[in-house]
């Protein structure tokens, strides 16, 4: 097990700047998620780390070695790929077996530990097997089983669930997270899932546009993030953002909507001179009816239900909003619900740059 | 298919008949050749076209192989043919993995250079190439024609193994190297197995080209003892006759060698080897 520690990584392909200078320190034996939209520079920031791409500059180290001059195979590190990249032309044994049989690992050594690997995957039956003749599900452990019998410093994982059907990835989630408890090895995670990377990550760290945007817990990032990036990419229905006025008042700053009183925050927040604020808040963090919190009036527009719970889309002065309810609802179109807010669920943003007011 | 037994007899019929026509005008020219070569001389110059001979023999290819430098040219051909098809492919190979996966600076260039060699006749390359060739003492040489041919198979070669290599996905080497392959040995453990195909399709391609060329060895050769088999079957047809029968009998000889070499090709041109390489 090794830290992985990423010193002002810059990467430019050609005029584009992929990167923008990335630092990251990633603890030993940690889980780390690095997630954002596509071309946010994450899968290039794991492909720097593997040896694949070369960095235009600064300085990678993996397990206190600097590492960014070596070539992948010395770098001690494996890697599962979103394709997961199985040697056609050889079994699921080895396949498996192949890095040992690079370094000379005698026959019943690599038959031992890939037979070891192979029955923590449940892959016993299927040694003699082609990648072709598997599912996606089997190859995606065999990926895994390929990386287990490296024992490497650190594993590398580039959206490995993408390819597999929404239960598969649910299952699979949990055998990795659990792989990673039972194995204790320093991980890091690429994926564009934030589900994902809430229900796996020991650490996110939020990308966008080549620029860490947020490094935290999942709770962290979710109940405080640090811009609007991140507030609007973690959570599923998205956090709500509303353009908004701050005015500060003697019991605090009083929010407003449309002209219509939204709530008062009473902690002390640096508002723009020009008072105008972005608001977010989580649909789930909305209730709807009079509550002890403050109550604004919005219109039932469209319910949607998945069963378990309803999102209901509402039209707040103009502006869309949604709530997250586990209460049945019956509403038509058009009709008034009040809304209780509660202040302290409430984020400001500077609408011009996107940061959090605090 | 849909429609009534009738409708799908007649689509049937059409699908098939267009099939067979083309087998036929395309295996005809083989039939004939076969014909004439196993039709005794005293049959073979008379007035009425039979499609089988009344009576076969087999005295033409016992007169090519006894009596004629008919094998010396089969050797000679086997030589030139083998090794341009090894060394064409192996060079096409290097230099199709390379524009295959590495960016470096003039790939532009050559890739363009390339092209445009395959662009004019080679007749007109010929003169220079003979006066370049005659002091260094590769005309009337196999060597020299097995560095024509190779130079010449080899752009196409080269553009045919690197679509090759862009059939396989990039990530099978990356995890080689991860796994702790170098490059080379990813190349040679993980891609070239899969490229066999491939391989195997630019051999058999580099392979017939310099089977049945015909100019270079005529200009560069004069000389019996270098000259490859195109050449030797022009010498059946003289001034005064043209020998139809050990000329076939000869032409079917010829035939063998392309045969075998496709027989035993023909596994690795089947495609498929990469299926579930990646998601499928």
């Amino acid at each position: 097990m090794a830290s992985i520690d990423i010193k002002n990584v810059r990467k430019d392909f050609g005029p584009v700047s992929v990167l923008k200078g990335v630092d990251l320190a990633i603890a030993s034996g940690e889980f780390a998620v690095l997630v954002g939209p596509s071309g946010c520079g994450k899968s290039t920031l794991l492909r720097l780390i593997a040896g694949l791409e070369d960095a235009s500059s600064g300085e990678i180290h993996i397990g206190g070695r600097r590492v960014d001059d070596l070539p992948p195979r010395d770098r001690d590190i494996a890697m599962v790929f979103q394709s997961y990249a199985l040697y056609p032309h050889m079994n699921v044994r080895d396949n498996m077996g192949y890095s040992l049989r690079l370094k000379r690992t005698p026959q019943a050594r690599i038959a031992e530990i890939v037979g070891r690997a192979g029955a923590k995957l449940g892959l016993e039956a299927l040694g003699e097997r082609k990648p072709r003749e598997l599912s996606g599900g089997q190859r995606q452990r065999v990926a895994m089983g390929r990386a287990i019998v490296r024992n490497p410093k650190a594993f590398l994982f580039d959206e490995p669930l993408s390819n597999l059907d929404a239960r598969m990835r649910e299952q699979m989630r949990f055998e990795i997270r659990k792989l990673h408890r039972d194995l204790g090895a320093t991980s890091v995670y690429v994926t564009h899932d934030q589900i994902e990377a809430m229900t796996m990550a020991d650490r996110i760290v939020a990308m966008n546009a080549g620029i860490i945007q947020q490094v935290g817990t999942p709770l962290e990032l979710y109940d405080d993030p640090a811009n609007v990036f991140v507030a609007g990419f973690i959570g599923s229905p998205a956090m709500n953002f509303l353009s908004g006025e701050a005015r500060r008042g003697e019991t605090g700053v009083a929010l407003s909507v449309g002209g219509k009183a939204f709530c008062t925050l009473s902690q002390a927040v640096a508002v723009p001179e020009d008072g105008r604020v972005t608001i977010g808040i989580r649909p789930e963090r909305i209730r709807i009816g009079v509550g002890a919190g403050q109550v604004v009036e919005a219109a039932a527009d469209l319910v949607e239900t998945t069963g378990a719970a309803s999102v209901v889309h509402v039209d707040l002065a103009g502006q869309a909003m949604k709530i997250f309810t586990t209460e049945r609802l019956q509403l038509t179109q058009g009709q008034r619900i009040p809304l209780a807010i509660d202040a302290k669920d409430v984020c400001l943003f500077d609408p011009a740059g996107g940061g959090r007011l605090r | 298919m849909r429609g009534s037994p009738r409708v799908r007899l007649v689509k049937w019929s059409l699908h098939y008949g267009v099939l067979l026509l083309f087998v036929v005008a395309a295996l005809f020219p083989l039939y004939w050749l076969v014909k004439i070569s196993l039709t005794p001389n005293d049959s073979l110059y008379t007035h009425s076209i039979d499609l089988w001979p009344a009576t076969i023999s087999l005295e033409h290819y016992a007169t090519v192989i006894g009596n004629s430098d008919f094998l010396l040219f089969f050797r000679n051909s086997v030589i030139v043919s083998g090794v341009t098809a090894i060394a064409s492919t192996l060079l096409a190979a290097a230099s199709g993995y390379a524009f295959s996966r590495f960016v470096f600076r003039g790939r532009y260039w050559i890739v363009g250079v390339m092209l445009v060699t395959q662009m004019f006749p080679l007749v007109i390359v010929i003169t220079p190439i003979f006066s370049i060739f005659g002091p260094l003492g590769l005309t009337n040489s196999l060597m020299g024609l097995i560095i024509i041919y190779t130079a010449f198979n080899i752009p196409f070669a080269t553009f045919l193994m690197q679509s090759f290599f862009d059939g396989i996905p990039k990530e099978l080497e990356e995890a080689a190297m991860i796994d702790g392959a170098t490059r080379f040995k990813a190349l040679l453990q993980i891609i070239a197995p899969l490229t066999l195909p491939g391989i195997a399709a630019t051999m058999g391609f580099c392979f017939t080209g310099a089977w049945g060329e015909i100019l270079f060895a005529l200009l560069l050769n004069s000389a019996a003892s270098t000259s490859t088999f195109p050449v030797g079957l022009l010498l059946y047809s003289t001034r005064a006759t043209i020998e139809f029968g050990p000329m076939m009998a000869a032409g079917v000889l010829a035939l063998l060698p392309v045969c075998i070499f496709f027989f035993l090709i023909q596994r690795y041109l089947v495609q498929g080897l990469t299926a579930g390489a990646v998601k499928g």
